[in-house]
């Protein structure tokens, strides 16, 4: 009747049907297969391997973290293909590291493996970029870019996404960020009435027709000074 | 005779000496009577090579809320497309680092909206992993029930607004209507139709009122007449083939690279279904088939939403025949608020009471990541917890966010009322996008 069968992605290496995780244990169990692969390839990348709530979590140095993810994508026997996401943890304990939390996903052995690097207190929040391992990649970094300010290294266009361009109080998911944002509602006010609804087109943007010279005198005064507002 | 200048707004666009349009203004003789100016011969405008700027949103219905795409276009072609989002930002995984875990599921309601009771479930599920709950059986079969009448309800509204994005009204009012049941359904469970905040750390809200499943039976039995019919209207319609067929098309690599997952990701031949692949809610003991497209483009990403509501009640069906008795809710009252007559009656339910609400359940220190299959495809929920009532960090992998980033890739080199179609087969709900 429907032309549709059922069809499973996972065709190599596992080839039982998986199941529900019933009752996994807070630590330990069994490590995801690619954590050791990944030791055995990377004995000096790799810091530690942990096994929590069921979920495989690989520690790596941030210099090497386009390395092994590429290893992971292209190697035949991981073929970790899918990512998930990526983003960033930042702890309570201000002497915690700020950790970028890569979840990959394996779809023809139907794994999971969390990658993490930490980048220590005092360094510069940089990383690189696996825009071009995985283009799925590009939204994810601009904003974890956006809200944590962890610049990635090779991304083509790293920049805010969430927030609008001219937004100039910082990185609202780091902890010494307030809730209420850094600036006073005055202020916030002040800016968002000086804001130029008009303005609503980036010189990248307008160049495409030559509409910059259409423009009022006023606009593009501003928009010379490099300034981009409505936003 | 004599010409003279009248107003302006009677001005058309002519072209200077260097092709660049500027006003003429038209004259008149001196009988009053307009006189029209030609242009000089050899200045016909020739636009071949300049191309043009067009700006869609954010206050557009065809984007489906507030996303905003600048599109470069050469004649009708669309050369590039540039999507501006943040429109609804509203700082959903901050807030939830100051909420203790019950209190954030009221926000995940607010973010995938037609989906509701689905991220409710999905929220739930991440953060039981993390407190280490094994739920109810009953439990288990209701939140299936839950997310499948949320990703039929959800499918539905994506099919009445694509039909109305493509010029089609009246499957669009037969698919509301349909919702609408679903609606009341909801409703008559939880006390809410949209921001439902049906389940709790460990179980549910409320159980289903007595007679529910007879109503749910009565849906099954008659819903897929409405999908039947819609699929006669439109699956053979020649508009509507012709509106859809080889638009957007993303390979299966293509697709898998971007990120995709969902419909978008099965129109395009890979068969990822998290429910299939890495199951939740023991899905892996339901009979039912995940719909796989070969094209990859608007058309099976329609046949694929419309094959998903069948195989949904196949599984309503089976979890409505199996749902067993017994609690919804675990036996901890650590975790579980205790029945309010307790509450006010016994002093140790009290103190309980009392705990829960104010400090809230603690997991212990760890992280999971809970994906669920959401009707727009991969939804996760990766929560940090550093031993206290307050997740560190609580983040969303937005499916319909990650869908959205190939839309440059797949509207280019297509027409401009091609991009409406592209935009409404990616199913993005704005909500969870700009969270």
């Amino acid at each position: 009747m429907s032309p549709f069968q059922v069809v499973t992605a996972g065709s190599q290496g596992s080839s039982a049907q998986p199941v529900s995780p019933h009752n996994v244990s807070h630590r330990g169990g069994e490590a995801n297969p690619s954590a050791q692969a990944l030791k055995d390839k990377f004995a000096a990348a790799v810091k530690r391997v942990e096994v929590i709530w069921g979920e495989t979590v690989v520690f790596i140095d941030p210099a090497s973290a386009s390395t092994v993810i590429r290893w992971l994508h292209d190697d035949p026997s991981q073929q970790y293909d899918y990512l998930s996401d990526v983003t960033a943890v930042e702890y309570r304990d201000a002497e915690m590291p700020i950790e970028v939390v890569w979840h990959l996903r394996s779809l023809p052995y139907r794994r999971f493996l969390r990658v993490k690097a930490q980048i220590p207190k005092g360094q510069p929040l940089e990383i690189d970029s696996v825009y071009d391992i995985y283009r799925g990649a590009d939204w994810l970094e601009r904003e974890c870019y956006d809200m944590f300010g962890i610049r990635f290294k090779g991304h083509p266009d790293l920049r805010r996404i969430l927030m609008w361009e001219s937004y100039k109080e910082g990185f609202p998911l780091r902890k010494d960020f307030p809730l209420r944002g850094r600036f006073s509602r005055s202020e916030q006010l002040r800016q968002a009435l000086a804001q130029n609804p008009e303005a609503r087109y980036s010189m990248e943007e307008l160049s495409i027709a030559n509409a910059f010279e259409d423009l009022p005198e006023d606009m593009r005064k501003r928009l010379d000074k490099g300034v981009r507002t409505g936003e | 005779m004599a010409n003279r200048t009248v107003e302006v707004e009677l001005s058309t666009t002519g072209l200077d000496a260097q092709g660049r349009a500027q006003r003429v203004p038209l004259v008149t003789n001196d009988g009053g009577s307009a006189v029209s100016v030609e242009p000089p011969p050899g200045m016909e405008p020739d636009l071949e090579g300049e191309h043009m700027l067009i700006n869609i949103g954010p206050q557009h219905p065809a984007t489906h809320g507030v996303l905003r795409l600048v599109l470069e276009l050469d004649g009708e072609t669309v050369v590039r497309c540039i999507p501006h989002l943040g429109y609804l930002h509203c700082g959903f995984e901050k807030i939830g680092e100051y909420r203790q875990y019950n209190q954030i599921i009221c926000w995940t309601d607010r973010e995938d909206y037609l989906n509701s009771i689905g991220n409710n479930v999905a929220f739930a599920l991440g953060a039981e992993r993390l407190f280490g709950i094994e739920i109810t059986a009953r439990c288990t079969v209701l939140r299936v029930i839950a997310c499948e009448l949320s990703r039929v309800m959800s499918h539905l509204v994506w099919l009445g607004t694509t039909c109305i994005d493509i010029g089609a009204f009246t499957p669009f009012l037969w698919a509301f209507q349909q919702r609408e049941r679903i609606y009341r359904m909801i409703e008559k469970w939880v006390g809410a139709r949209l921001t439902t905040t049906a389940t709790r750390v460990g179980g549910m809200a409320a159980d289903i009122p007595s007679g529910w499943t007879d109503d749910l039976r009565h849906f099954l039995k008659t819903f897929p007449n409405t999908v039947d019919e819609i699929d006669r209207m439109l699956t053979r319609n020649a508009i509507w083939v012709g509106r859809t067929i080889g638009l957007g098309v993303m390979t299966p690599d293509e697709a898998v690279n971007w990120g995709l997952s969902g419909p978008m990701l099965r129109a395009s031949g890979v068969a990822y279904d998290v429910r299939k692949d890495f199951p939740y809610l023991d899905y892996e003991t339901y009979d039912f088939d995940v719909p796989v497209g070969t094209n990859g483009d608007v058309y099976d990403r329609y046949l694929v939403r419309m094959e998903e509501m069948r195989q949904s009640v196949r599984i309503l069906q089976q979890a409505v025949d199996r749902l067993p008795d017994g609690p919804v809710n675990i036996d901890d009252p650590r975790i579980i608020l205790p029945p309010k007559s307790k509450a006010t009656s016994e002093m140790e339910s009290m103190i309980h009471h009392f705990k829960v609400v104010m400090e809230g359940p603690r997991p212990p220190i760890g992280e999971s990541y809970v994906a669920v299959e959401s009707p727009k495809g991969e939804k996760g929920y990766y929560m940090v917890s550093d031993g206290t009532s307050k997740p560190v960090r609580w983040r969303i992998r937005p499916p319909s966010f990650v869908n959205l980033s190939a839309i440059p890739k797949m509207v280019e080199g297509h027409l401009l009322s091609d991009v409406i179609a592209i935009n409404a087969s990616i199913d993005i709900v704005m909500g969870e996008i700009d969270r």
